[in-house]
């Protein structure tokens, strides 16, 4: 890793700046920091930022694009016939002359055309580590020396490493948005690469989900179906069961814990469900799977219902437990909310406590328990694990609680994981899915937002 | 209301006595108790729903603890091998490939053999080999390579069994059922009780379950694979995301101007916050593999994912810590000549750390369990050796999680339980030390 030996030796570099910069302030200032517009400290940030940042930003450029180019010499060296083939299948020669180059392939198995070229790339990786070394080490003294000359007793060393300084935090300010625009460029791009093959219409209204793509033209089935309503429909019905579960509980944990819970009660209540919103969701899965999914189908075979093993309403009934404590915790800080006046209104008027819930304190509260309401849905739409494990990949379209469903989220992993060449339709599909499951999550999280924003009360 | 009250009671009656009015009536009566009946309805069906969750909890805890907890002990037999120099390799090799390449299956059968020398059949003798697990010759292996002066020796080693022995001897299957239909057939249930009796089989401190990685076998299975894989993992994702966060919340809650640029940030950073985990796996997989062409199954990309993920997270929490600070703290460094940088950075933040540590380590936790996006950039896959690097081809602790809870054989059940206890117990840590600090640090302004 002689790349990130560079990065300590810069790091050296800057340290041995920053004690240059600040012995220099002080030289100049003749010993005495009253002389000097700033605190000697600031001049040392100075002749680091000059010393490290023009070096990194440069690192920076050439590890991101370092790649391409060796590949591109890399490809101008290669037989005329190889240069020919395909875009994957020159991809596999590139990985191929790579592996033999790190030795992960022996070079004695090597086909002797690509000898050459090997050792050509070989020399290539050599020559840009070297040039890196040579242009970031120069780079660092170079800046390390001018910020170093710079540097006199009236010299506003603080207001311009604040500047600096105040640059990086927006920059990292902005990483937020860059990931919102990254998230959508690339579910937007793979999946107008998948619509180029499938019909969108085809996509989002078919009723049938098979994304078997043939190897040869002339196999059977060779067309892959790809109707993802099944898999709404699934996604549905899966989110469904699980909000039955847990709005209720949540909602009524909520208003037990906030409005009856005895101190010692809720000291004991809350932890537990913090405990419950802490589990991986791969654990979920695992218990849904193992106990739930079992339990359902015995249970249902007992009185005579044909339960599939892996049905609808385990994995809805697991993720409604795993949603409790999102809703319920929502819900507590919304009733929590609603000012005591109100409680004590009611009393005063004769209602009971129930009475008082149910007529004055829950309406107060609706707008924010209907955004947390809508929030676990979209969370419960793009839960991914516990379906993965007890929901299978059957992708039937029905209503029927027990029988096999699938989702959305089920499919994209399963269409990802695996070796899978980037650029058939099968692999592409799961951007395109991941790109309606973004939309409608992203949706309804601006719904939740808006409905607290038009309906909250203001009460003080 | 009033009306009936002045012609039920008279003037000059206390207050006190005027209850036995319309209050008092049948029906009255009747409506107060469906009341109170309703009130302690509403009551119960609130304890329900807690007792409910409560019960949820538990139950999950209870199977994975009861099924996972006898993983920690494996099922061994002790062995007296003759490591013979006909079936190694010459006393004083020092050849490691070549001590690795002795016969140690015919070793091990042989000390099974002299334990029951009436075996003789060659159905017999295989299913004598097959109470030893698969992956004892290589451990033997091992040892004698690492120690070459064992060659021509006679030593005393405790080895585990074959995973479907094991799950027997731990009555994990039904031991009752017809030959047949059992993994362990008659004659080795035979052996096992004859090596039990003797104390040449037992139940043993399962140590290559803390220090192995992945395997085919159930009983070689490890998790220290996935333990060091979470590590780098989450060490990428905290030097990406702690500084990035607190950075962006600085400049969000300090310097930002109120103008619609900012607003626009701050939107889309709740909208992050609910974007489901497997959409950023999915923007990993375009972005940094697709595109910068990061390797694939590496901690360094997984760490990235995660870090893009709890990045809202720590932004929302270290805001909060931020707020909670009182603005005379700021306005006493400012009356003293602290530019609003030195502002923030010597007094602010150092006062705002304990809150955001605690949102941080919260955050932390959470990428520890999670498994959906690092399935979409190819951590999912088979791998037997420890990671030395965040560059090496890795997986991490749910993922392995969710591996062997994909596989179909019995002994798997039991080992998945055990790592997710062991995931549980990191978790459990996690989030004891994220409250030991908010009760150390917290302070009331």
């Amino acid at each position: 890793m002689s790349l990130s030996l560079l990065l300590l030796v810069l790091l050296g570099l800057t340290i041995i700046g920053y004690y240059l910069g600040k012995s220099r302030a002080m030289a100049a200032a003749s010993g005495k920091i009253r002389n000097l517009h700033s605190l000697p400290m600031f001049y040392g940030w100075y002749v680091v930022i000059w010393c490290g940042l023009p070096a990194l930003l440069l690192f920076g450029v050439w590890i991101a694009f370092e790649d391409a180019l060796v590949r591109s010499l890399v490809i101008s060296e290669l037989p005329e016939a190889v240069r020919r083939l395909p875009a994957d299948q020159l991809g596999l020669v590139i990985s191929d002359i790579r592996n033999m180059a790190y030795g992960n392939i022996p070079l004695d198995k090597a086909d002797a055309t690509l000898r050459p070229v090997v050792d050509h790339y070989i020399s290539l990786r050599q020559l840009g580590t070297t040039a890196l070394w040579v242009i970031v080490m120069a780079f660092g003294i170079a800046g390390l020396l001018y910020g170093r000359s710079r540097i006199a007793p009236d010299f506003r060393a603080r207001n311009r490493v604040e500047r600096i300084a105040n640059v990086l935090l927006i920059v990292s300010s902005t990483i937020a948005v860059m990931t919102t625009i990254g998230i959508v460029l690339s579910l937007v791009f793979e999946a107008l690469r998948f619509f180029a093959s499938v019909n969108p219409f085809e996509f989002l209204f078919g009723l049938t989900w098979s994304p078997q793509m043939a190897i040869r033209a002339d196999q059977v089935g060779s067309s892959g179906a790809f109707g993802a309503v099944p898999l709404f429909a699934g996604t549905l019905l899966i989110a469904a069961i699980a909000m039955i579960v847990a709005v209720p509980v949540g909602l009524m944990a909520a208003v037990y814990m906030a409005e009856y819970a005895a101190p010692k009660v809720r000291a004991f209540a809350k932890p537990a469900l913090e405990v419950l919103a802490g589990i991986p969701t791969v654990v979920y899965g695992f218990f849904a799977a193992l106990t739930v999914a079992p339990f359902i189908r015995d249970a249902g075979e007992s009185i005579g219902l044909a339960v599939a093993s892996q049905s609808a309403l385990a994995a809805g009934l697991v993720m409604g437990i795993m949603i409790i404590p999102f809703v319920s915790s929502l819900s507590d800080d919304v009733i929590n909310a609603v000012p005591q006046s109100l409680r004590d209104g009611s009393f005063g008027l004769g209602a009971t406590k129930s009475e008082t819930i149910k007529r004055v304190i829950l309406p107060a509260a609706l707008p924010g328990i209907a955004a947390s309401v809508i929030l676990a849905f979209s969370r419960a739409l793009g839960e991914t694990m516990i379906v993965v494990m007890a929901a299978g990949l059957a992708a039937n379209l029905t209503a029927n609680p027990l029988a096999a469903v699938t989702t959305v989220t089920v499919h994209i992993a399963s269409l990802l994981v695996g070796d899978q060449e980037f650029d058939s339709p099968k692999t592409l599909a799961a951007f395109a899915l991941g790109l309606v499951l973004f939309i409608v999550t992203l949706s309804l999280n601006i719904i939740a937002l808006r409905i607290v924003k038009k309906y909250r009360e203001q009460y003080d | 209301m009033t009306d009936i009250l002045a012609d039920t009671a008279p003037r000059t009656a206390p207050a006190a006595v005027v209850a036995p009015g319309v209050h008092m009536t049948d029906a009255a009566t009747k409506r107060l108790r469906a009341r109170y009946a309703s009130e302690s309805r509403f009551k119960m069906i609130g304890l329900a729903a807690i007792l409910f969750s409560v019960a949820a909890l538990c139950l999950l805890l209870f199977t994975i603890v009861s099924a996972g907890f006898t993983a920690f002990q494996q099922t061994h037999v002790r062995l007296d091998l003759q490591l013979s120099a006909e079936q190694i390799a010459p006393v004083g090799t020092t050849d490691v490939r070549k001590i690795m390449q002795g016969n140690y299956g015919a070793i091990i059968l042989e000390a099974l053999q002299k334990k029951f020398p009436e075996v003789q059949s060659r159905g017999d003798r295989r299913r004598l080999q097959a109470l030893v697990s698969s992956g004892a010759e290589s451990q033997v292996g091992r040892m004698v390579a690492a120690d070459p002066t064992l060659i021509g020796q006679t030593i005393t080693i405790w080895l585990p069994t074959a995973s479907d022995i094991d799950v027997f001897v731990k009555k994990q299957v039904d031991t009752t059922a017809p030959e047949e239909q059992r993994r362990v057939k008659d004659n080795q249930v035979r052996w096992i009780d004859t090596l039990k009796a003797s104390g040449d089989l037992e139940l043993r401190f399962n140590t290559r379950f803390f220090t192995g990685a992945d395997s085919r076998e159930p009983e070689l299975v490890g998790v220290w694979g996935g333990v060091v894989g979470s590590f780098y993992t989450l060490l990428i994702t905290l030097i990406v995301a702690f500084p990035l966060g607190i950075m962006a919340a600085i400049y969000l809650e300090e310097f930002a101007p109120k103008n619609r640029w900012t607003e626009v940030i701050e939107v889309n950073i709740n909208n992050l916050a609910a974007v489901p985990s497997i959409v950023y796996g999915l923007l990993g997989l375009a972005v940094f593999i697709g595109f910068f062409g990061m390797p694939r199954s590496a901690p360094l990309v997984g760490g990235l994912v995660l870090a893009l993920m709890s990045l809202p997270v720590i932004i929302i929490a270290s805001r909060a810590a931020l707020r909670a600070v009182p603005p005379s703290i700021r306005q006493a460094a400012m009356g003293l000549g602290a530019s609003p940088l030195q502002v923030v950075l010597h007094h602010v933040l150092p006062l705002a750390m304990p809150g955001i540590l605690t949102g941080t380590i919260i955050a932390m936790a959470h990428a520890l369990g999670e498994t959906a996006p690092l399935l979409m950039i190819g951590m999912v896959a088979f791998i037997v050796d420890i990671p030395a690097t965040p560059i090496d081809a890795a997986t991490v602790l749910p993922v392995q999680i969710f591996m062997w809870a994909d596989s179909s054989e019995r002994g798997f059940v039991e080992k998945t339980s055990a790592a997710i206890i062991v995931l549980l117990v990191f978790l459990l840590l996690m989030n004891l030390a994220a409250i030991l600090l908010r009760k150390k640090f917290e302070r009331r302004w």
